[in-house]
């Protein structure tokens, strides 16, 4: 494969920006205006949603089990092994609830996404939905940028409420610790910007899944290679992404709640 | 879409585009009058299905001006786009049938989006795969028909709006003779039942010739040769060769041709 000169690089890079942006900003845009694609909505809500729940139970379930392993070998040094529950609950809800779920879901739909417009572009389905008069963005992209983006919110307090469990199920059967005091400890230690962090995460989580996704998807040429190629960007951006954006929304949370 | 006869229906004007360095379409201008079969020919790699994008609007060129019905394709918002896509219908190479809907939602699919009452969809849908005689596959999946069905039903989509021009990008490209003469007899009675305007790109001459000295009879059901070596006036002919229009003109025009490249290309 030839080097790209950084002119032709820059270039690219930020050509590739401005097309996702537009496609973003057009997909939200779309939302505003007629017709809208109710059932094409709910069937993406169907799919994203609840087709990504066992994943998200079983991620969240074990990420908690495995906390509370490991904050307890810890807490036990400082006598503090009746914090375990406090660490899960803050850990999860404000933390590995929506980083997790976001990447597993990613994994999960971004790929979909990329795989299934892709296959719709290099086989000119896309150009003949636009030569039967639909906007492609409108049709395809909004519904999946809505479903992912509600049903990332409720998947994340699926995932925060297995990983409590998980870190409780640990905690009492295990760590032979209280479940009454775990429980109590876990509330306790979450306050009003902990929860408003852990479900303003996923917002940002599902609309980049679902863009990314839908981007990558519609720019792919170079038939079934080329699909193959997109997904696997697709996934890669998508993922990075959620992470970088994670550690932005934390440094504003921060910054608005002071913790 | 009620423009004056006289209006053509597509015209380009010193229409060019390129691709990086590759300059697919060169100053291509031309136009199809209201009730003409313009089939166009050439190589493979000619720029005819670029063309044939430009002239629905789903490519845009980087230089000249592409009228459809008047409009001026480049000084239309997306959504005027759309509507003006309302009148064309479009026959994709390797038909472009939506894979996830079955041979009814795929023909329906425009009529729906208009929201048409779900008794006339149905009933203009087998109306127009009675046409291209595939009504008993309405409930089938396009993955279980076909090449030559698939093709079929993309014609069945295209002409289920009753639109004002149909663009056909090679619809018989890939298919064996025999199917392939289904395909152009059915293009054939669209043509000389409906009347509707078309542009059609193939890479067969028999195909193309059959187009320009046959005719449907609507009696026998069948496409026949016009009677003592006819040849249908509105069929007409554009030929591109390395994205430039090397040859305009009628059916007797390019058979008595002097250009030799088109002599070698037609012979």
């Amino acid at each position: 494969m030839p080097f790209a000169s950084p002119e032709a690089l820059a270039k690219k890079i930020i050509g590739s920006v401005q097309e996702y942006s537009l496609l973003s900003a057009r997909a939200v845009g779309n939302l505003f205006s007629k017709p809208r694609y109710i059932a094409d909505t709910f069937t993406q809500m169907d799919s994203i949603g609840f087709g990504s729940v066992p994943i998200v139970v079983l991620t969240g379930f074990f990420t908690g089990c495995v906390l509370a392993l490991q904050a307890a070998v810890s807490l036990k040094e400082f006598g503090a092994v009746n914090m375990t529950g406090r660490l899960v609950s803050l850990s999860m809800v404000k933390e590995l609830g929506p980083v997790l779920t976001g990447l597993m879901v990613s994994g999960r739909n971004t790929s979909g996404m990329a795989s299934e417009l892709g296959s719709m572009k290099v086989s000119e389905q896309i150009d003949a939905m636009r030569a039967l008069g639909t906007d492609p963005i409108r049709k395809l992209v909004a519904p999946r940028l809505v479903a992912s983006v509600v049903m990332l919110f409720f998947l994340t307090i699926i995932a925060d409420a297995c990983g409590t469990a998980g870190g409780a199920a640990v905690s009492v059967l295990l760590l032979r610790l209280n479940a009454g005091e775990f429980l109590h400890t876990s509330y306790m230690a979450l306050q009003y910007g902990d929860v408003v962090e852990g479900l303003v995460k996923p917002l940002f989580s599902g609309f980049i899944i679902a863009t990314v996704g839908c981007y990558y998807g519609l720019k792919t040429t170079g038939g079934t290679r080329g699909v193959g190629q997109s997904t696997t960007q697709a996934v890669v951006v998508a993922s990075v992404s959620i992470i970088l954006c994670d550690f932005l929304v934390t440094q504003l949370m921060i910054g608005i709640f002071g913790r | 879409m009620s423009e004056p006869v006289s209006q053509p229906i597509v015209e380009f004007r010193h229409v060019s585009i390129h691709f990086d360095e590759n300059k697919v379409l060169n100053d291509v201008s031309f136009t199809v009058a209201h009730g003409e079969t313009r089939i166009l020919l050439g190589p493979a790699g000619g720029g005819k299905s670029v063309l044939m994008k430009i002239a629905n609007g789903l490519m845009m060129p980087d230089e000249g001006e592409v009228f459809i019905f008047g409009q001026e394709l480049s000084k239309l918002t997306e959504n005027e786009m759309f509507a003006m896509r309302a009148h064309v219908g479009m026959v994709f190479q390797e038909s472009a049938l939506f894979d996830s809907l079955s041979v009814e939602d795929n023909v329906a699919y425009r009529l729906q989006e208009e929201h048409c009452p779900v008794q006339e969809t149905h009933d203009r849908v087998v109306e127009a795969l009675r046409f291209v005689e595939l009504e008993k596959a309405i409930d089938k999946f396009p993955s279980e028909l076909s090449g030559g069905m698939r093709r079929r039903v993309s014609i069945a989509r295209a002409i289920v709006s009753k639109p004002d021009l149909i663009l056909y990008d090679s619809p018989t490209g890939g298919l064996d003779p025999i199917t392939s003469n289904t395909i152009i007899e059915l293009v054939v009675k669209q043509r000389d039942v409906s009347k509707t305007t078309s542009l059609l790109i193939t890479h067969r001459l028999q195909d193309a010739f059959t187009l320009a000295t046959h005719r449907f009879n609507q009696e026998t059901g069948h496409m026949e040769p016009i009677p003592d070596g006819g040849i249908d006036p509105s069929t007409q002919f554009l030929v591109l060769n390395e994205g430039h229009v090397v040859f305009d003109g009628s059916t007797e025009e390019l058979v008595r041709t002097d250009d030799p490249w088109l002599r070698s290309f037609i012979s």
